[in-house]
């Protein structure tokens, strides 16, 4: 029996994203689920019905016939106290909850015995849910909309240019908080050309601001702020006033400043004081990506744009619904994958498995039982442990005769040592013959040794098939037998014999020489530029 | 032509095979570098035949015997294709060392050559040594061409005690060998040379059925050496400069190879030869470090062309499986036309990736693909952060990051191509199984690859007409 998921139209005012879109409504039908979208639900991210028809799903006119119809709700917002009414008993329900501030919609839906799955409880830190993760994938959104924002707002070039007309500096933005919503603003203010500087309590950030282009400004103040899950934590006061000089001087330097910083279930953090806005260049702009949650700017009005001393303060809070087609489409892949994990089996069931670790995280209502907050997860001891035996690989390198390293001192002095009796034994035994042989080939070693390292090494096959080649030329020790000019019948030599090894020998090696010499022009004949 | 007059050229020979081998340093040079080598190796063979050591009787013996091999030789080096390269040099060292073994006989029973003392003693050492060397390239080349060529399985053989078996060989060589030298006639010293022989064919036919498929470049470059050296051994033996020459820079080259070979690998040459995979003493690879955890994300060959379309910076990291599925063709088509809708594309190649040194340049030349885009390791390992799609044909264990990341790891330190760094990687194989270093890759596992599984070819063909469509 497969569950029919249905998508209700957003009832929050302002919310213009959708839960599926029509690209997953038919990786949804694959899964083996029917899906319902309610008539309208796509509209304001411009997504009609007769899309989501196309792509399979069936159309419902009014919430209350969808509510009905579905076994599993897929939401962007936590549903209202009416939908709730609406829902099926026992139905399951996926969206944003944040459980810990919405306790009363917890019980209402704990009352309808349904199963909720939190998208912002998904455990982050786990790479396997990483697909999963809606508030990176609507953070990124926002990030890049609190760019675009700003630079309408803005009324200079972000990119330094010369031009005809003169000379345009570039834009100088600064972000604070390199989350996901941060990096993503560092990425997109870089790629319009700006000066970008960014700040995070965790210092560890500071290489991922650096790869998307931007600075990291550093607090002078040692203190570690990673608040474990990936957030930032409250840090001391000695900490937050070195921050504050920070923030005081790059509001003077700066054209733009963006800020990100939010602690999980607290206030945001006030970064920005009045005073940093007076001391700002007139036309400058800051956007609170924090408004929702009080603002790190103190003049931020949530939900609107206003201008205070001469600077615009964007304190809008429908960033992501600003971009709603594109964090629609975003949203319902997370689902989608969301979905995958739960119904491994293709066949239009979903089996909410407690012993998986993300699908357990996510899960905040389970029948009708609030199973949130989730114990805590087995994992964050990992990372510090797999950082060592890393930085030791490098060191087990020795094995390998150390790549181009000169030798130390004493080895080269043991080498030279075991030469040197080596060559002392020869030369007090060895018949002179024996030395003008062994100076030539001491000599020709050496010679192929210099001459062989500049070979590139993309020649390295038409250099074997041409030293083999060469080596054919022990023909010549099968030539000079085969026939010596002898004063005739030398003692008993067996000539026949010798003959006979030495055609054979002749023909082998001409097989090599012809042949060697053949393949090497053939390959050598290839390479092209 | 006097005696003078062949050394002369014999000394002209061999400068020519030095700029023969200077000549491969630059694809543009190389061709030049072989001429060299062809004129190098006429003038040395003219001087020989026209010089005083052979009377005019001998001539037609050289000439059929060249007219034939010469045939076989040409002939082979047309028909070969070239994802065969690596068995035909084998099977081409195989017939130096038996030639080194039949000069070194035919030497041996020659009553014409006297020597007295301390000389005598030498050149004998050196006949013994000729034959020994011979013996093994000839044995070893053997079997290396069994196995490229797929007679023989890839898996190495490991007898019990097989160190010792070795090392019971090494003495009864040196024991014959000083049977052999205190021979008093040329019949009594026949049976120690003839043991010897045999042992060193065995200990050649040992010594390469231990070593696994990974190892087959070190082995060919080293048989490539054995080679060289047993010319050289020959050059003692006749006193002949230009043999003790040719052979050193052969010996040397090869020689260098193999250290190249081993270094790109992290591992020891002594261990190489001794067999088997990282395990020097005989104990079987610890299966060490967990398995990698996680799921591999499979993806289609239309969604392979559908990111490689978008993407702006493509890496190509071949292995033995593009050799294997003759893919290389197809590979440049894609190369062509993603190269001609302005994607930068390039091809990152592995020191040890294939089956003999510089085995994947030689299929990509093959294919057209132009050299300047096909780079070394070291050259392309620090682009990879900025590449959109790294896409791995048939390769394992030269990307496998537990090389860096799993220091309990079997190929722990080995130089790898890294390229989990890119935004995306996109794996081609036919199947989960692991590579030749029997080493699970926890590259599969990672979030930002995909698994496109098939025969390379078959996938290829796909992608490219998914490209075109």
């Amino acid at each position: 029996m497969s569950l029919v998921i249905g998508v209700p139209k957003e009832t929050a005012a302002g919310e213009k994203r959708v839960a599926t879109v029509p690209e997953v409504v038919e990786k949804l039908i694959k899964l083996g689920f029917p899906v319902a979208v309610e008539s309208g639900a796509g509209d304001a991210a411009n997504f009609s019905d007769d899309a989501y028809r196309a792509a399979g799903a069936e159309v419902v006119d009014g919430a209350a016939a969808l509510w009905a119809k579905a076994d599993v709700v897929f939401k962007v917002r936590g549903p209202s106290a009416g939908e709730v009414g609406l829902m099926r008993e026992g139905a399951t329900l996926v969206s944003f909850i944040w459980p810990a501030q919405n306790p009363e919609l917890m019980q209402q839906l704990a009352a309808k015995k349904a199963t909720v799955l939190a998208i912002d409880a998904l455990p982050r830190t786990l790479s396997r849910a990483q697909k999963m993760d809606a508030l990176t994938s609507q953070a990124g959104v926002a990030g890049y909309r609190a760019v675009i924002e700003a630079a309408n707002a803005f009324g200079r070039f972000f990119n330094g240019q010369i031009t005809a007309a003169g000379k345009v500096p570039p834009a100088k933005v600064f972000i604070a908080g390199a989350g996901v919503a941060g990096l993503a603003a560092i990425g997109t203010a870089a790629g319009l050309g700006a000066i970008v500087r960014a700040n995070d309590t965790r210092a560890e950030v500071a290489d991922q601001v650096v790869s998307l282009g931007g600075e990291f400004v550093k607090v002078d103040y040692e203190e570690e702020g990673s608040g474990g899950g990936g957030y930032a934590k409250v840090m001391s006061e000695g900490f937050q006033q070195a921050q504050r000089e920070m923030y005081a001087q790059q509001a003077r330097e700066v054209d733009i400043i963006i800020t990100t910083a939010l602690i999980p279930g607290k206030p945001a953090p006030r970064l920005i004081t009045a005073e940093m806005v007076q001391s700002m260049k007139p036309g400058s702009v800051i956007v609170d990506m924090a408004a929702e949650q009080g603002g790190n700017c103190e003049l931020t009005e949530p939900g609107q744009a206003v201008v205070r001393h001469g600077v615009t303060i964007i304190g809008y809070t429908d960033l992501v619904g600003r971009l709603s087609r594109q964090s629609s489409t975003l949203y319902a892949t997370n689902l989608f994958r969301l979905a995958e994990e739960l119904c491994k089996t293709k066949d239009g069931v979903i089996d909410v498995n407690m012993e998986d670790e993300a699908i357990r995280g996510l899960t905040v209502i389970k029948d009708g039982v609030v199973t949130w907050p989730p114990p805590p997860p087995k994992a964050p001891a990992a990372p510090p442990a797999a950082a060592k035996p890393a930085a030791a690989a490098p060191a087990a390198k020795g094995h390998g005769h150390g790549a181009g390293e000169p030798m130390s001192g004493k080895a080269l002095a043991i080498v030279f040592f075991v030469g040197a009796v080596l060559f002392w034994f020869i030369g007090a035994h060895a018949p002179a013959a024996f030395l003008t042989n062994f100076t030539v080939f001491v000599l020709g070693c050496f010679v192929g040794y210099m001459v062989i390292w500049n070979v590139t090494p993309s020649l390295h096959t038409p250099l074997m098939s041409v030293t083999n080649a060469i080596s054919s030329i022990i023909v010549i020790g099968a030539l000079i037998q085969i026939a010596p000019p002898l004063e005739a019948g030398a003692a008993g030599r067996p000539d026949e014999m010798i003959r006979w090894m030495a055609v054979v020998g002749i023909a082998l090696t001409s097989i090599n020489m012809f042949g060697g010499f053949a393949v090497t022009r053939r390959m050598l004949a290839m390479f092209r530029k | 032509m006097t005696s003078s007059l062949t050394t002369v050229a014999y000394v002209g020979a061999i400068i020519l095979f030095i700029l023969s081998l200077g000549g491969l340093s630059n694809p543009e040079t190389s061709r030049r570098g072989n001429l060299y080598g062809i004129i190098g190796m006429t003038i040395a063979v003219l001087a020989t035949v026209f010089g005083p050591r052979v009377a005019a009787a001998g001539i037609p013996w050289i000439v059929g015997a060249m007219v034939v091999g010469g045939s076989i030789g040409l002939y082979a080096a047309r028909a070969v294709q070239m994802t065969q390269m690596p068995e035909l040099v084998a099977i081409m060292h195989s017939l130096v060392g038996l030639a080194a073994c039949l000069v070194g006989y035919a030497s041996y029973v020659d009553t014409s050559i006297q020597f007295t003392g301390a000389e005598k003693a030498i050149h004998e050492i050196e006949i013994y040594i000729g034959i020994l060397i011979g013996a093994v390239t000839f044995s070893g080349s053997v079997i290396a061409f069994g196995k490229l060529s797929g007679k023989i399985g890839g898996k190495p053989m490991l007898l019990p005690g097989r160190h010792w078996m070795n090392l019971a060989g090494l003495l009864l060589v040196i024991w014959f060998g000083r049977e052999f030298v205190m021979a008093p006639t040329v019949e009594a010293g026949m049976t120690p040379l003839i043991v010897m022989t045999v042992i060193a064919l065995l200990f050649g036919i040992h010594m390469v059925m231990a070593i696994g498929g990974a190892d087959m470049p070190v082995v060919v470059s080293m048989l490539n050496s054995y080679s060289g050296w047993a010319a050289a051994a020959t050059g003692f033996m006749l006193s002949n400069n230009l043999l003790i020459v040719t052979g050193a820079l052969v010996g040397s080259s090869g020689a260098i190879l193999s250290y190249i070979m081993c270094r790109a690998m992290n591992r020891n040459f002594i261990s190489v030869i001794a067999g088997g995979f990282g395990t020097g003493g005989g104990a079987p690879a610890a299966k060490a470090g967990e398995q990698p955890a996680g799921e591999v994300v499979p993806i289609s060959a239309t969604e392979t062309a559908e990111l490689l379309r978008e993407a702006r910076n493509v890496i190509i990291v071949p292995g033995y499986g593009m050799a294997v599925a003759q893919a290389q063709h197809t590979v440049f088509e894609i190369t062509r036309h993603l190269r001609e809708k302005g994607v930068s594309v390039r091809f990152g190649i592995h020191p040890v990736a294939g089956r003999m040194p510089g085995h994947m340049n030689v299929l990509l030349a093959e294919a057209k693909v132009p050299y300047d885009i096909v780079m070394e390791m070291d050259e392309i390992n620090a682009d990879f952060p900025d590449t959109d799609i790294a896409m791995v044909i048939g390769a394992n264990d030269i990307v496998n990051p537990a090389a860096q990341d799993d220091p309990a790891s079997p190929i722990a330190g080995m130089p790898v191509l890294e390229v989990w760094k890119a935004r995306t990687s996109i794996v081609m194989k036919r199947s989960m199984a692991s590579g030749y270093a029997g080493v699970d890759n926890p590259l599969f596992y990672k979030d930002n690859n995909r698994m496109l599984f098939g025969d390379a070819k078959k996938m290829l063909d796909e992608v490219l007409v998914a490209l075109k469509s």
